[in-house]
């Protein structure tokens, strides 16, 4: 069981040919599609810690601050995304309800919780589980575009919903921090390497 | 062996060899379980033809209106850019923008840059910069997010569809298509034949 690094080998990312680097320490080009290669993601647990911090922070006013504002001839009102979900929810649409609830509430910090566990682990050098963890950074990688559903919802009720002066709705200022949250941790997820989970484990003998 | 029937996981950088595989077939992974290879039946024609398909219909996503709302005599009509432009006018011009770049703009470079790709591919060698078409490709897909919009729409529609009439345009049919046809091309095209039929940037074989 070894590493291509180990060999001395590097896999480009884009066309997954493996090469003999140009040097250790400045591995060069790709010879087949003119990547730059890279042993491993530059920097990849200070940038991933980085972006999920930020994410981190931008979650509060994402959930605090309104992300619809309808008015009708007789009212106004203020939907925060976990308002909008109690709405479906006693509108009778609970599997709606359900879906929206996932997406926007549990994806986000579950995301925000499996990758502070995977870096944290790395960083501990820990030895257990490698698969395991691996597949949850592949499970978070993969399910992190599907919080942008409340930003789409918000988006075409906003552009449909124009009947004024009988009804109208505006976006709210919490759009914009969801938004942030859900790209940032999809920046976050793609910045970190997997392969440090196998390196830092002692099984991909040297480097 | 030449250096390159090797192959290093992308997941965990096990150095290993990929076996002869069955038409269909598919090779993970033997420590971290990550799909290694992939070995389609028709890897040249089922993609290209699929990418056609799908060419055509994010022209009909885009062109087409996506849904109309109707109460007390009044209508609304919207686009799939047009969320992004109301979006934009009533001041949340950051959402107006990423809303437009992963309903409309990533999408269509995704199809367009598969398309040129499978096109360029059927009489090998194709010219080394198709490769930067894959690298767009690439780095477009998880921002492509015809699922999401679409089920974000169906979401709407039933949030709205207690208000006023809510009737659905041919660009709701063709985003829904597209959610079927673009894992379709991806399990049906093989990156590793791709790369094996572009030049190579650096000229000749090491």
């Amino acid at each position: 069981m070894t590493s291509a690094a180990a060999r001395g080998l590097v896999s480009c990312s884009e066309c997954a040919l493996v090469s003999r680097p140009a040097a250790a320490n400045a591995p060069g080009y790709c010879p087949r599609c003119g990547q730059k290669l890279e042993f491993r993601r530059e920097n990849a647990i200070e940038r991933t810690w980085a972006l999920l911090v930020a994410a981190t922070v931008l979650y509060v006013p994402a959930n605090l601050l309104p992300v619809l504002a309808t008015t009708t001839v007789v009212s106004s009102a203020d939907d925060t995304i976990m308002s909008g979900v109690i709405y479906l929810f006693a509108s009778g649409s609970w599997p709606l309800a359900l879906i929206v609830f996932i997406a926007s509430i549990v994806i986000p910090i579950g995301k925000i919780v499996a990758l502070g566990y995977v870096l944290i682990t790395v960083q501990r050098n820990a030895q257990a589980n490698d698969r395991q963890r691996t597949r949850l950074y592949r499970i978070v990688e993969f399910i992190g575009r599907w919080s942008m559903l409340d930003v789409f919802v918000d988006t075409y009720i906003v552009a449909l919903v124009q009947l004024s002066p009988l009804m109208s709705v505006e976006p709210g200022p919490g759009v914009p921090y969801f938004m942030a949250v859900v790209v940032l941790t999809m920046f976050a997820a793609m910045s970190f390497d997997s392969r440090l989970i196998w390196d830092r484990s002692g099984v991909n003998h040297g480097r | 062996m030449h250096e390159h029937s090797r192959v290093a996981c992308h997941g965990c950088d096990l150095l290993q060899r990929i076996p002869l595989l069955e038409p269909g077939g598919k090779a993970r992974c033997g420590r971290c379980g990550e799909v290694l290879a992939v070995h389609p039946v028709h890897p040249l024609d089922t993609p290209l033809a699929l990418c056609i398909a799908a060419a055509i219909l994010v022209v009909i996503a885009n062109a087409c209106p996506l849904m109309s709302l109707s109460a007390a005599g009044r209508t609304s009509t919207t686009t799939l850019a047009g969320g992004a432009y109301e979006m934009w006018i009533r001041g949340s011009e950051v959402t107006a923008v990423v809303v437009a770049f992963c309903a409309v703009v990533a999408p269509i470079l995704y199809v367009t840059a598969m398309l040129v790709v499978m096109i360029a591919i059927q009489r090998p060698p194709a010219p080394a910069w198709m490769g930067d078409f894959m690298r767009l490709a690439d780095r477009l897909r998880p921002w492509s997010m015809n699922e999401v919009l679409l089920l974000g729409i169906l979401v709407a529609l039933t949030k709205i569809a207690q208000l006023a009439d809510v009737i659905p345009g041919p660009a709701l049919f063709a985003v829904a298509a597209l959610v079927l046809l673009l894992p379709w091309i991806a399990s049906t095209f093989d990156a590793g034949v791709v790369w094996s039929r572009i030049a190579w940037s650096a000229g000749s074989d090491r």
